[in-house]
């Protein structure tokens, strides 16, 4: 097992094609033991072939995988020991109920019965599903569904878990339930790597790769992405957003629009010298008075400044 | 192996199948339904085959030969006709589709050597009805034979050992009373055992793919073979049971003769189990989806199965090239085994040319099904 702070996931070189389709290129990464590591991109960017390949369910065309020291191309099954993988899509049996589900995962990971029983009640306990052990997996909920396959992912003790956008279609709730299991977990210096299509899950994460196109454009923790995000944001709360980004696209010194809901925001070069050339820009398109006020970026915010606008929408 | 996760597999199959509603029919309802449609169906006991009669003699013994026919119950006397023309008229015209010919010196004949010819006219369009119908006329013809023998014995008491030379013996083995029901069961439940075998497993490695649950379990250290074997055992448990059933059915209810052992009849139908659930296992392995992999296992089972099993269709009556086919058709192994061991108590040591060819199969097929399963997407 890897000492505390040694690389628990080692990724070099990762290619994987799909005919034409390049779905991931030559990613690299390390990832520390006790880690959470995000993987966030738009959909089509490689994130479920990544998980795939970490999994090994999926043969990388190129590169190296080492989990825990065991190179995951030359020895999969090894590595299946200490893995338990989360796929995007729900991969538990809708026709077995949660207990029976939880039983067959058990037993496939060789876990004992008193210590099936002790981790299923305080997992079960902790996902909010105690009364629902004898409910077949298909009657549950999205977000009950998605607790479930943690839960069954977690019976054995993994020493690394993958998880393929576990949160997509969840209620905030359940995603609260999740989050909070995730963080014990990390306390227990499991290392875990989650995909994502949640901008403020990303800001969860202790480290964020981010993944366009099949390949890492960029890779840090999430204060310094936000540190490395060039220029300042400024925040516009407005009336009519999309008309307001159109006044404001390609103007001098604006690098970006983006629109959160009822507030417009943008980033220019210097926001001491652009605030007033905005305002009167503004006033000169319909939009006198507006509030412009420099602002803490968001990880979304981010991503779209340092992927470009192709992603932004 | 980890015999742990085995269980856990087979636990979850039986679980799943006892929950689906398709398979349940598949494995209960079919074989019910199929041993009463192909048991009564297709059974090939022919009553009352419409007889023409050219009696050219009409004598006191020629008449005695045709009551014969009638009084057997396997014939009914359509016609009576009065020219040789007046057959193939007859028989154009589907009014019968056997004729017997009794020659004008029957009776002489008879009672000069002991013995005269009868000539017999099937319409062969029906090679079956024609096998089962011909058989009929030799068991008559035994019967008048050993009677007529009987009788110039008793007349001709100086000379008894000529005519034990002459005597024509039955050529029927095994089934007497030449029903082909006896005949035919046994081979029905062959291949229901086929078709229903091939069908449960066709569904259960597809089934995964389906709905999307494969992913997360080639992600555990569960081995191709444990999830083959802990798939199969529910099935064979199954497999088994219906043999059980329909062979309860073939004995209690069509009453077909058992005079094997109930130990040969469990060890063949175990074998072929094995063989049968390893075919739709491995097309369940390569077909992702679950109807197209039960159609192909229809296809793949139903065809071979039913025409070249000999189950119906005597594999001796094909032409070379196909015969040399059936071959590679399983079920006619198990075919021949189940007739051997119902008819003729045939014992293991007995049946060892098609149990050779059966564990050859099973062999083959456990060998390919167990590198078929790749644990990759
Ligand atoms: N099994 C596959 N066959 C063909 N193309 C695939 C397959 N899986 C993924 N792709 C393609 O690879 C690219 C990356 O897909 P994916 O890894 O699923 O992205 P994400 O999970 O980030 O949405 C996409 O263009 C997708 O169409
Ligand atoms: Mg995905």
């Amino acid at each position: 097992m890897a000492a505390p702070g040694e690389a628990a996931i080692r990724v070099h070189g990762l290619s994987k094609s799909f005919g034409q389709v390049q779905a991931v290129r030559a990613i690299g990464f390390d990832v520390s033991q006790g880690e959470i590591f995000g993987l966030v991109g738009p959909d089509g960017a490689g994130k479920t072939t990544t998980m795939r390949m970490l999994a090994a369910v999926l043969q990388p065309d190129e590169g190296e995988i080492v989990i825990d020291g065991v190179d995951v191309a030359a020895e999969p099954e090894l590595a299946k020991l200490h893995l338990s993988y989360m796929p995007q899509r729900f991969g538990l049996y809708e026709d077995l109920t949660v207990s029976e589900n939880i039983f067959f995962y058990a037993e496939l990971f060789g876990v004992s019965r008193s210590e099936r029983m002790s981790r299923s009640e305080r997992l079960l306990s902790a996902a909010g599903l105690l009364s629902f052990r004898r409910r077949l997996a298909g009657q549950l909920s999205g977000g009950m569904k998605q607790k479930l396959g943690l839960v069954c992912a977690l019976i054995h003790t993994p020493k690394v878990l993958l998880l393929d956008e576990p949160t997509t279609g969840v209620d905030p709730v359940s995603r609260r339930d999740f989050w909070a299991i995730l963080y014990d977990l990390r306390e227990s210096g499991v290392t875990i790597v989650l995909s994502t299509a949640y901008m403020d899950e990303a800001e969860r994460c202790s480290r964020l790769a981010l993944l366009h196109g099949g390949a890492i454009r960029h890779c840090d923790t999430p204060s310094r992405l936000k540190e490395s995000m060039p220029g300042a944001l400024l925040a516009i709360p407005a009336a009519d957003p999309r008309g307001m980004r159109d006044a404001l696209v390609g103007k001098p010194g604006v690098l970006g629009v983006l629109l959160m809901g009822d507030r417009v925001h943008v980033r220019v070069d210097d926001a001491a010298k652009r605030i007033p050339e905005l305002h009167a820009l503004l006033e000169g398109h319909g939009f006198p008075g507006a509030v412009i006020e420099p602002t803490e970026p968001g990880i979304e915010d981010v991503f779209v400044a340092l992927l470009g606008q192709g992603s932004a929408s | 192996m980890n015999l742990r996760r085995l269980l856990a597999m087979a636990f979850k199959e039986t679980l799943q199948v006892w929950r689906d509603p398709r398979s349940l029919a598949v494995a209960l309802l079919m074989p019910l339904m199929q041993m009463a449609i192909l048991g009564y169906g297709v059974s090939l006991d022919i009553k009352h085959v419409p007889l023409c009669v050219y009696d050219q003699e009409n004598s006191q013994a020629s008449r005695a030969i045709v009551d014969r026919f009638v009084s057997s119950g396997w014939f009914s006397v359509g016609h009576v006709i009065s020219r040789e023309s007046g057959i193939r008229y007859a028989m154009d015209r589907g009014e019968c589709i056997a004729a017997i010919v009794i020659p004008v010196n029957f009776s002489r004949t008879l009672a000069a050597s002991g013995s005269a010819p009868v000539q017999a006219i099937f319409d062969a369009t029906d090679v079956n009805t024609t096998n089962i119908a011909l058989g009929y006329a030799q068991g008559v013809v035994a019967q008048a034979n050993a009677a007529v023998a009987a009788q110039w014995n008793s007349a001709h008491a100086a000379q008894p050992s000529l005519v034990g030379q002459t005597e024509i013996e039955p050529s029927v083995w095994f089934n007497e009373t030449l029903d082909s029901r006896y005949f035919i069961v046994p081979g029905v439940v062959a291949v229901i055992l086929a078709l229903v075998g091939a069908q449960l497993t066709s569904l259960t490695i597809s089934r995964e793919w389906e709905r999307g649950t494969m992913e997360q379990l080639i992600s555990t250290p569960i081995t191709a073979l444990e999830v083959m074997l802990g798939k199969l055992i529910p099935y064979f448990v199954i497999g088994m049971a219906d043999a059980t059933f329909c062979l309860a059915v073939a004995i209690f209810w069509f009453s077909v003769p058992f005079r094997g052992s109930v130990g040969t009849l469990f060890v063949t139908t175990a074998l072929f189990n094995v063989v049968v659930l390893g075919i739709g296992y491995l097309i369940s392995v390569r077909i992702r989806s679950q109807l197209g992999a039960s159609q192909v296992a229809l296809l793949v089972t139903m065809l071979p199965t039913t025409l070249l099993s000999g189950y119906t269709f005597p594999i001796d009556q094909m032409p070379a090239p196909i015969r040399a086919l059936t071959f590679f058709v399983y079920p006619r192994y198990y075919v021949t085994i189940l007739r051997a061991i119902f008819l003729k108590g045939s014992g293991l040591a007995d049946l060892w040319a098609p149990l050779l060819g059966l564990s050859l199969y099973a062999a083959a097929i456990i060998w390919l099904a167990a590198r078929a399963f790749r644990k990759r997407l």
